[in-house]
């Protein structure tokens, strides 16, 4: 039967005919093989058929009807519905028993009012205005979020906040030493590409010892406490996203706030303290890490010797230069703390809302931190430090 | 008849504009095995976050004894809060603690047990549910009903006054739904905690029922409330008729009509 339906397509076909017995009363006959891959009219072309002239009683009869699947009353369920709705009396007492109980079965807990939800194609203008809306519903999220997390930061302050202190070492452990070795390789690397790009200009003029100089501000001000903080980002702030949104998902937040918890100080304070305290630490390495590479570079290819090298940079970057990276490096990370974790905490009851939480933190961070950096570096320039 | 524990008036409960249940208005006495009735999807698990206090009525007042639970102000709710224990649908155990971890946790937190004695309340705990000698197991490396099972010796954690259930014997098999029955009923009558069920298990609600409330999701709203019993012997709404017989009516056969 299978093979047959699949080699002779054209042959299965299923037939509908109205036929109208009294000007009030019509009836549906069906014939043919009613089967999945069966070609059958539209329904919606006997639904018009009938629409043109309206009657009261409707029979569907079965002619010489072979075989049916789900097709059939499929088919028939729309035409009931089309029959409630204009209020027109049906009758299938005719058609096979299994066709009148899946029907009965497929009818017998009505559409409950109002629990449809249409996926209507919204107009342009509505998108934008749904968009705004959703913007300022973050906002509003955000707002929420950090005026409740400053509450906890206080608890903490107070030495009163509960978490575990087991908890903030598996954090520190993750954002710290785990995150070292993608932390040198990109580091060393920039600081290179740092060297070599600038190199090339300053050797133009023999001026290559400063190569030095550019690396060490470049990186303590800047490239260091980025990049490091552009890492976290995608390593443990999207990771606190997850963690927190599959614990939403299962319900566990629900659990700890009916536990009398605060999900405020018992998840994100560990997280963020973490990252607070490891995120500078790690900052300085790359530091160190970049100006190695750079090092690399004038040494390699420009023909610096290392004392010279290090003359210039313990001349260039000062005990300030350090601050402004160290600083910039702990804003960063709760920067990194605040996205990933508020992201987390409102996420969906899905998987799909996970990955979505997921990405939405690196968004985020990645925003805030470039954003903070630009005005950092204009405010301290203002400034002249 | 016993005192009133739980108090809701005229509650309405919604998310955002979509009106979820509306009005509803019933008594849980202290003691009793109260349980939440009616179709899936009409609100059951809505109505248990209004009364553990994870969302907001739209309208409608909840009392815990003569305290209005949702007037009262952050740190009062939490204070009624730490009066109960909930046990979830899906057991929301921390996935990322060890069962011992997860029942220490409140204890830990919240009572000044050392060390060694909340580990010994964890074992109890763990044996009253007939998880004894699970303590270091992770909740993926257990079945669903012993997830269930740790979930309830969580909720029991600090000897909370009422207990909270959502579809306990949901996804277990009926012996060991049958088991966890009976477990809730010893804990009602040797505790005297009380208890608030949701369920649609017609063999659960007679066999521990002893006041309920039946949520219609049709007209929003709850069609009875009464001892489930009573309500099958007394009630003349067909609604209610059917759902406590399976749709089969009391005595007399309904015929599925088209
Ligand atoms: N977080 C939510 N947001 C919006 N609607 C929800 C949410 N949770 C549940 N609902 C809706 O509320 C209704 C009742 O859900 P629920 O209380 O879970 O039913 P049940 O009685 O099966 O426990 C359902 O129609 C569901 O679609
Ligand atoms: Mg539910």
């Amino acid at each position: 039967m299978r093979k047959a339906s699949s080699t002779q397509q054209s042959e299965i076909v299923g037939y509908t005919v109205v036929r109208r017995d009294t000007d009030t009363n019509a009836s549906l006959e069906v014939s043919g093989q009613w089967l999945r891959d069966a070609r059958i009219k539209p329904v919606e072309q006997v639904v018009a058929e009938l629409e043109s002239r309206p009657v009261k009683r409707l029979s569907i009869l079965p002619v010489e009807l072979a075989d049916w699947d789900s097709r059939l009353p499929s088919y028939l369920l729309k035409i009931a519905d089309y029959c409630v709705a204009k209020a027109i009396e049906l009758d299938v007492s005719a058609m096979p028993q299994g066709v009148q109980d899946l029907l009965a079965l497929a009818r017998a807990v009505p559409e409950r009012s109002g629990a449809r939800r249409r996926e209507e194609r919204a107009p342009f203008l509505a998108n934008v205005g749904n968009s705004v809306l959703n913007l300022i519903e973050d906002s509003r999220q955000l707002v929420i979020f950090l005026g409740e997390l400053i509450l906890a930061v206080g608890e903490v302050l107070r030495g009163q906040a509960r978490f575990r202190a087991l908890d903030l070492f598996i954090f520190v452990q993750d954002a710290g030493p785990n995150g070292f070795p993608i932390v040198s390789l990109i580091s060393l690397l920039v600081g290179l590409i740092l060297a070599f790009v600038g190199a090339l200009q300053l050797a133009m003029f023999g001026a290559q010892i400063y190569i030095a100089d550019l690396v060490a501000l470049g990186t303590v001000r800047e490239m260091g406490p980025l990049m490091t903080a552009i890492i976290m980002s995608g390593r443990t702030g999207a990771a606190y996203a997850a963690q927190l949104g599959t614990m939403n998902v299962n319900s566990e937040i629900d659990a700890l706030k009916t536990m009398g918890i605060s999900p405020m100080e018992f998840l994100v304070i560990p997280r963020m303290l973490a990252l607070v305290l490891m995120m500078p630490l790690l900052t300085l390495y790359a530091d160190l890490l970049g100006i190695l590479g750079g090092a690399a570079v004038s040494y390699g290819a420009f023909d610096v010797s290392i004392t010279q090298y290090y003359h210039e940079i313990t001349k260039a970057v000062d005990i300030v230069d350090f601050s402004v990276g160290f600083f910039k490096s702990v804003v960063f990370a709760v920067l990194i703390a605040i996205a990933g974790c508020m992201r987390g905490m409102a996420c969906g009851r899905s998987a799909s809302a996970v990955g979505d939480a997921a990405t939405a933190a690196v968004v985020d961070s990645i925003v805030y931190i470039v954003v903070s950096d630009s005005l950092i570096t204009l405010i301290l320039n203002q400034m002249r430090i | 008849m016993t005192t009133a524990h739980i108090t809701v008036d005229h509650l309405t409960m919604a998310y955002g504009d979509f009106v979820i249940q509306r009005d509803l208005s019933f008594t849980i006495g202290r003691g009793e095995v109260f349980i939440v009735m009616g179709g899936s999807g009409c609100g059951k698990s809505t109505l248990l976050k209004h009364l553990i206090g994870l969302h907001r009525p739209a309208k409608g007042q909840v009392y815990y004894d003569k305290q209005n639970f949702w007037r009262a102000d952050a740190e009062q709710r939490i204070k009624v809060m730490r009066r109960i224990g909930v046990l979830y649908q899906s057991g929301a155990l921390f996935s990322s603690l060890t069962l011992a971890e997860n029942i220490a946790l409140p204890l830990g937190e919240f009572t000044g047990l050392n060390k060694a004695e909340i580990a010994d309340m964890v074992s109890y705990k763990l044996a009253l549910v007939g998880l004894a000698g699970f303590e270091d197991y992770y909740p993926a490396e257990i079945s669903g009903g012993m997830q269930k099972r740790a979930g309830l010796a969580r909720a029991m954690a600090l000897d909370p006054e009422i207990l909270f259930f959502d579809e306990p014997s949901a996804g277990l098999d009926p012996v060991s739904a049958r088991l966890l029955d009976d477990l809730i009923l010893s804990l009602c009558d040797t505790l005297g905690t009380t208890i608030v069920v949701v369920t649609h298990e017609l063999a659960s609600i007679f066999a521990i029922g002893t006041n309920s409330v039946f949520l219609d999701p049709e007209s929003k709203t709850m069609l009875a409330t009464g001892n489930p019993k009573k309500l099958l012997a007394e009630s003349d709404d067909p609604r209610i008729i059917q759902f406590l017989t399976r749709g089969e009516g009391r005595g007399d056969k309904q015929k599925g009509v088209l």
